[in-house]
């Protein structure tokens, strides 16, 4: 059997039911894809098998491509490539992914115990604050947009000059 | 900058602290980073100027004793910051990177604060023999002064912030550098580096990280730094694991000296011999040469020279002293016949 569409030989087979009335659908896999009433062919690609075959033997834990420190922007993958972290916020971001080689660092401890700064430095929100505006004041600087990055100077003058 | 100098170790690298026969130094090195910056690997040009021009108020407006002198590192020429790296008051890293980045160096070269390098703020505090509570006592006062000016980034869970995980918590690394020829001619010295494994204490060699044990000297730190006070830290250190290290050692000169005298005389004497009378000596020959002299000394098989010149030599044959004392750039074969001048003379041959 050909495809309603061309002239390839039909792989997908469809009965529709619209407004009472039976429609028989016969397409070849792309028209199928293009219809969207079909999602493309699960042969598995190399690397996805490449990455299953490492997840299984240790060599790459299961990546969440999303997860990113909200303070400088760093993905668990760049951290994961560098060994080294972005931020201090990295440290929440990144919590599970850290947790583990935290504890092969250091023993098996995961809470800190010593010196503690003898006055209470800025808050985490505003540390936060402050790590965003500077961010974004480096991106509108490298963009060349000199308003935005005046007025980013401003707020972060601001933020800073506020009293702790 | 420490030209004046480069013809004299730092007060730290002449010897005569406690226990010197066997711990040339004691170091104590403190992580820190400012809140609300990204680390410096994130930070760009601007961000790293910004950190670097904090940096520098602030130690200049801190009380410090001594008086840390600035150093940027950008206008160091590589000469004066190779001899920085020999002198160990800036990382082979910070010597090589080219972003903006400082040092600041009390005049007995006692402490350094490099700046921008891994993380923001790196402390150091160096002293003669061992002396490590002493040092840690001195970085804790000059962490508390630059404190007062900085925001630190820090969590009640995992303490100071770091760039790498693995300085998270009290951000301390404390270390010895250990003169280990004894254990070395006893073949024990794998033994001593294995127990280190097991200790979760790292190995290194004169140089510093990634380089082998030249001349028998071995340089012994913590990697805990979570989980566990600076003062357990230093305790373990200090109280426990060195004392242990140290006995070894001498354990295994005086099994030289005791059941094989001759063979050590003949180390001792024909390392004598080589460096009054080469021509031409490279480093690492030089640098192995020395520590068989030392040990002799230790064990008073010789008497010829004194301690302090052969822990200075062991500081002044590396090439940027040389060519510092030489005031002009060696090239190799130059430097080895410069190196052996200077070691003839020093020891008065
Ligand atoms: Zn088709
Ligand atoms: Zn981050």
């Amino acid at each position: 059997m050909k495809c309603d569409s061309c002239d390839k030989p039909a792989t997908v087979h469809l009965i529709e039911i619209k407004g009472g009335q039976k429609i028989e659908k016969h397409l070849c896999e792309s028209c199928a894809v293009d219809e969207g009433v079909a999602v493309k062919a699960s042969t598995p690609h190399i690397s996805d098998l490449l990455e299953k075959f490492m997840i299984k033997h240790g060599a790459l834990e299961p990546t969440q491509q999303t997860v990113r420190c909200e303070g400088c922007g760093m993905t668990q993958e760049e951290f994961r490539k560098s060994g080294l972290l972005g931020c201090p916020h990295c440290y929440d971001a990144f919590e599970e992914a850290l947790a583990p080689l935290l504890g092969r660092a250091h023993e098996g401890a995961s809470q800190h115990v010593g010196k503690v700064p003898s006055r209470a430095g800025i808050d985490e929100i505003r540390q936060r604050r402050l790590m965003q505006l500077r961010r974004e004041l480096a991106e509108a600087v490298d963009a060349e947009q000199y308003e935005r990055a005046a007025n980013l100077r401003d707020q972060l003058s601001r933020v800073e000059a506020e009293d702790d | 900058m420490t030209e004046h100098a480069s013809d004299k170790a730092g007060q730290w690298m002449r010897g005569g602290g406690p226990d010197q026969d066997v711990v040339l130094s004691s170091r104590v090195r403190l992580a820190r980073n400012l809140a609300g910056y990204p680390f410096v690997g994130r930070a760009d040009t601007n961000q790293r100027r910004d950190l670097l021009e904090r940096c520098r108020m602030s130690i200049a407006r801190a009380d410090i004793t001594p008086g840390l002198h600035w150093v940027d590192l950008n206008d160091a020429s590589s000469l004066d910051r190779k001899l920085l790296v020999e002198r160990h008051l800036i990382s082979r890293q910070h010597s090589k990177a080219t972003s903006p980045r400082a040092v600041a160096i009390s005049e007995d070269e006692s402490i350094a604060v490099m700046i921008n390098e891994e993380d923001h703020v790196r402390l150091q505090v160096l002293r003669t023999g061992m002396q490590l509570q002493d040092a840690y006592d001195q970085a804790d006062v000059v962490d508390d002064v630059l404190e007062r000016q900085l925001d630190f980034a820090f969590s009640s869970q995992l303490g100071y912030l770091t760039a790498c995980p693995t300085n998270v918590g009290t951000g301390i690394r404390v270390s010895v550098m250990l003169h280990l020829p004894g254990l070395k001619l006893t073949g024990e010295i794998d033994k001593v580096r294995r127990a280190a494994k097991d200790m979760h204490l790292a190995v290194r060699g004169f140089y510093g990280e990634g380089t082998e044990a030249v001349g028998d000297l071995f340089q012994i730190s913590n990697q805990t730094t979570l989980g566990k006070s600076e003062g357990q830290i230093l305790f373990d250190f200090q109280d426990v694991v060195i004392p242990q290290i140290v006995e070894y050692e001498r354990k295994a000169r005086r099994a030289l000296a005791d059941h094989r005298a001759t063979v050590l005389d003949d180390k001792v004497f024909r390392a004598w011999g080589t460096l009054s009378t080469a021509r031409l000596l490279g480093s690492e020959e030089a640098l192995y040469l020395l520590s068989y002299l030392r040990l002799g000394l230790c064990l008073d098989r010789i008497d010829s020279v004194s301690m302090q010149n052969v822990n200075e030599l062991m500081l002044l044959i590396q090439s940027a002293h040389l060519q510092k004392i030489a005031a002009r750039p060696l090239g190799g074969p130059e430097r080895r016949e410069f190196r052996a001048r200077f070691v003839r003379e020093r020891l008065g041959a």
